[in-house]
């Protein structure tokens, strides 16, 4: 092998970010005269190693010294590594022979004692040489991508999502779960701060989609299985069975006139109205088509009814219809699941289910919308009285670390929104009691301002109790509503007609099972992660899947379609590559070695390892895998290795790390 | 056959004979044996952690060596008694420090405690550890239409032991719903009577035995159920100051669970310590002549 490489060892300054604690210009003189034997012949540092002229320093030497490898001591690879390769790249050096040591980060950011820093940097630096030696030149792996694009929920985002992309002429597969897109938007009556009427700006979008020549609209779907990788995804649909013929149906709505069994509509209504067993969950559904509901349906639990059936003017009712599993072929994939609105009934305190006159915020969107079950009238339990007192009580599940510790974002606005439309229909007097009042987007804080013009009463305290114990006089019939105003430090119990809890927004219940699904993660509160919370907000670790809306974390409409739009954005610029590159740091399995005990296939995050079956050995998809190691270090059998981190290549690190490549000279006492 | 080591505590040696009573009838009654503890100590009570806390810690840790020693779960039918050994035992397995202390001193009376006990309280093992069904199967007088405010007081759920619901459990309903009793929304079930605030402070202790007393009629209960002697003497005992104070006129029966259980079991109301309280025991539950 002894064909002795050229290495070249740039150390940065960073300003002062590392220069202020980690000697630099010691560390390099250092590298040079101790590593020579390791192959170093030049060592240098720069103020700014990624600045333009930095990497020409770099570039030049690798011309004029005809260096062979590159270490440059800077900061994380994270944050680099892509700038310094593209250097050597530009100088005709295979970019996957540098190597990034990261002395910022890990050195002069976490240190204080200059002299131990220093000596850190220099072992460091001598870890990274000892590694680059064994890089090997590296080609980008070409992988075509698929025009068509998965979104998975049809909410707001996913529908601008689809939109943006189906605009641009490239096809678009819209999956939702309920019968009807539109999501958590379609519930609502306004929206803040406009009051913009949410269906009025909701269903133009709707119907849009739902027209799209390049949208596919799969509703009353789901996504069973998802296989393969970025640009080439294979995803198997479960379109579950309507009962409807949609070819034969032309959404006249006889048969949910006709249907005679009526259901309590948990989802749409959120248990405030009811449906038929055949419905549409809302007059302006996309698509048109109902779906028999066959756990309701009278004909599938007693076998006679058919009412629907007897009706349909085009016999496009099919209770022999089945679920059908559809297999499509993807380049990218853009999750919208949403969020679920936090349960009240846990927090017992607030009697939630138990006292009638205590409300959900989406139980009070539906209240006080026109196409309600009340016709738009804010009316008690009763269905008639109106209230002449309400109290709504904000943060209720969030910035609690009984139930959520983050704030959910939106129910400060939602709060001031459900203040105002009760004042203004009703004339009653509305509490809010809050935490803070958090309004910090466009046009907001004036709503704030609005409201409290309006006469509103803002007490801020977090509500202890809402309780129908009578103690003082005027609270006979009353709710109690028992909390601290922290302004005045008196304890009040404000006499209420009606309590609306301002729920927060809490990850779907099936979240980790969608992330895993899909090979993403979840944080630790349910919410699906970003690649980077700042800079890279929709895309996800895994390439070729996106995250849009509040499946991300908590946001409100505005935010949702800009992510939605944003997702489509990114996804538009890969179709348009019409191919993508692919990091070859990949893991591999010696199959000779393998075992086939699978201990790997459960280890990888991305799915990115098969099973043969008939060789009883593993085998690691290329364009899958992430590079991420897990498999390579769970192996009991040492068959998997990865290219870019090899054994071979970390011992020599470790050794390097602790000078075991440097000949002791003495023991220096 | 279920056991349990029993620590009866100092009220239910006088003040509540009944609850005492009507627990060692309605759990032999279940087929559970409850096995007093030998030579069992005072919990230090209300007062003893805020004068001494390392003599108070040591004064439950040694009930709790001694039960130890049986090997069996404890059960106190008391609520302080329950919280005092229950955080003494929580304390002594996280602070080793306390637990060094607490040993040295139980080693003059050649005990020692390990950490080895689960405290429990006796409406526990009736909400827990025994199904609804194993209590039906012993019911021979359903308490059928008895309203009934199920009264926890604070020190069985609070402060807060694990993950359970502090602010509205449904334990204590349960237990009631199984002897045929209808439960009532009681809305002040978990508020404090007072305790000892009687000694301290007068009015302000009786304002939130009035308090209590109020919603109970309001939530057109019959009865209130306790769980502990203390909650008990405050709703019942007081009630005459808290007429002469507020100028009300309660007269509104208070009893313990079991005594309540062991009608519905059928045990003669004598045997249950019926007939020694300050407001008379609804006579339907009591017909005359049943003794």
């Amino acid at each position: 092998m002894e064909k002795k490489e050229k290495i070249g060892v740039y150390v940065c300054h960073c300003g002062t970010n590392i220069a202020g604690v980690v000697n630099v210009g010691e560390v390099s003189t250092w590298a040079a005269e101790n590593l020579k034997d390791q192959g170093v012949v030049i060592a240098r540092d720069y103020k700014f190693m990624c600045s333009s002229l930095g990497q020409e320093l770099i570039q030049k030497d690798i011309k004029e010294l005809g260096l062979t490898r590159v270490v440059v001591a800077a900061c994380s690879p994270h944050l680099h590594e892509a700038t310094f390769r593209n250097a050597c790249k530009g100088a005709d050096l295979n970019p996957y022979l540098c190597e990034l040591v990261s002395i910022r980060e890990q050195s002069s950011w976490v240190h204080t004692d200059k002299v131990a820093a220093t000596e850190k940097a220099k072992a460091l630096i001598s870890g990274g040489v000892s590694r680059v030696v064994h890089h090997e030149a590296l080609e980008p792996l070409h992988v075509p991508i698929h025009p068509a694009t998965l979104v998975v929920g049809g909410g707001i985002a996913g529908i601008q999502a689809a939109i943006e992309i189906a605009d641009a002429g490239f096809q678009v597969y819209l999956v939702e779960r309920e019968p009807s897109i539109g999501g958590h938007m379609a519930q609502f009556d306004k929206t803040f701060t406009t009051l913009d009427c949410s269906a009025c700006i909701l269903t133009p979008k709707m119907v849009q989609a739902g027209n799209h020549p390049n949208i596919t609209l799969l509703t009353y779907s789901e996504v069973e299985k998802v296989d393969g990788y970025v640009g080439n995804f294979v995803v198997s649909i479960r379109k579950r069975a309507r009962s409807v013929n949609e070819k034969d149906c032309t959404g006249c709505g006889i048969c949910w006139e006709k249907c005679p069994k009526k259901v309590v509509d948990n989802v749409y209504e959120v248990g405030m109205g009811t449906r038929k067993a055949v419905y549409v969950p809302f007059p302006q559904a996309v698509p048109k088509y109902p779906v028999i509901d066959r756990e309701n349906c009278t004909y599938y639990i007693k076998g006679t009814c058919k009412a629907c059936e007897k009706f349909c003017p085009t016999n496009a009712i099919n209770f022999a219809q089945e679920d059908e599993i559809l297999n499509i072929e993807v380049g990218n994939v853009i999750l919208a699941t949403g969020y679920d609105a936090f349960d009240a009934h846990r927090i017992t305190q607030y009697g939630y289910g138990r006292l009638a006159n205590v409300f959900t915020s989406l139980e009070f969107e539906r209240l006080s919308n026109a196409a309600g079950p009340t016709g738009g009238n804010i009316v008690m339990r009763d269905g008639k009285t109106t209230p002449k007192v309400v109290g709504i009580v904000h943060c209720v599940g969030s910035r609690d670390k009984n139930y959520n510790e983050y704030c959910s974002a939106i129910c400060c606005m939602q709060s001031l929104k459900f203040a105002h439309l009760v004042h203004e229909r009703t004339g009653a007097e509305v509490y809010n009691f809050y935490i803070d009042i958090r309004t910090p987007a466009k046009g907001y804080e004036e709503f704030y301002h609005r409201l409290l013009e309006e006469g509103t009463h803002f007490v801020r305290g977090k509500v202890a109790e809402i309780s129908d114990a009578v103690r003082l006089p005027g609270e006979e019939g009353k709710l109690i509503i028992q909390v601290e105003d922290t302004l005045t430090g008196n304890q009040l119990r404000v006499p209420v007609d009606m309590a609306i809890l301002s729920a927060g927004l809490e990850p779907r219940a099936d979240a980790k099972e969608v992330a895993k699904k899909f090979g993403i993660s979840c944080s630790a509160d349910g919410w699906l992660i970003e690649r980077h919370p700042k800079l890279d907000p929709v895309s996800t670790v895994t390439e070729g899947i996106y995250i849009a809306g509040c499946v991300q974390g908590p946001k409100d409409i505005p935010a949702s379609v800009v992510q939605g739009a944003a997702a489509a954005a990114r996804i538009l610029g890969k179709i348009q590559q019409k191919e993508v590159l692919l990091e070859p740091v990949r893991a591999s399995v010696n199959q000779d070695q393998c075992s086939g005990c699978r201990i790997c296939n459960n280890v990888c995050p991305f799915n990115a390892i098969l099973f043969h079956e008939d060789t009883m050995v593993s085998e690691v998809n290329p364009a899958l895998c992430q590079g991420c190691g897990t498999c390579v270090a769970a192996c009991p059998a040492g068959a998997i290795s990865g290219t870019g981190f090899s054994n071979l290549q970390i011992l020599s690190q470790i050794d390097g790390l602790l000078m075991l490549n440097i000949p002791r000279k003495e023991a220096v006492v | 056959m279920k056991e349990y080591a029993y620590f009866p505590g100092c009220s239910l040696e006088k003040m509540a004979v009944s609850y005492h009573q009507s627990t060692l009838e309605t759990t032999k009654k279940l087929g559970i044996k409850l096995k007093e503890l030998e030579d069992w100590n005072c919990c230090g009570a209300t007062t003893y952690f805020y004068i001494d806390e390392l003599l108070a810690y040591t004064l439950c840790a040694r009930n709790l060596a001694i039960a130890e020693k049986t090997g069996l779960d404890v059960v106190a039918p008391c609520s302080a008694c329950y919280k005092n050994m229950f955080f003494t035992a929580a304390h002594l397995k996280t602070d080793a420090d306390l637990a060094e202390h607490v040993n040295f001193a139980l080693e003059e009376d050649n005990l020692q405690y390990n950490g080895g006990v689960n405290v429990k309280h006796l409406i526990e093992v009736f909400a827990h550890d025994l199904t609804p069904e194993e209590i039906k199967s012993k019911v021979t007088h359903p308490l059928e239409g008895v309203r009934v405010a199920p009264y926890y007081g604070c020190q069985i759920v609070r402060p807060q032991k694990g993950k359970e619901d502090v602010e509205q459990p449904q334990f204590f309903e349960g237990i009631l719903e199984a002897i045929g009793a209808t439960p009532v929304n009681y809305p002040l079930k978990m508020r404090c009577c007072g305790g000892s605030l009687i000694i301290s402070s007068r009015t302000a202790a009786l304002t939130m035995v009035r308090n209590l007393l109020k919603s109970a009629v309001d939530s057109q209960a019959q009865v209130i159920a306790t769980a502990c002697p203390m909650c008990q003497v405050n709703l019942e005992v007081y009630q005459q100051q808290v007429n002469l104070e507020f100028g009300t006129d309660f007269n509104f029966p208070v009893m313990y669970f079991t005594q309540l259980i062991g009608l519905a079991f059928g045990i003669p109301p004598k045997k249950l310590g019926i007939g020694k309280e300050f407001v008379a025991v609804l006579p339907s539950l009591v017909p005359a002549g049943k003794k």
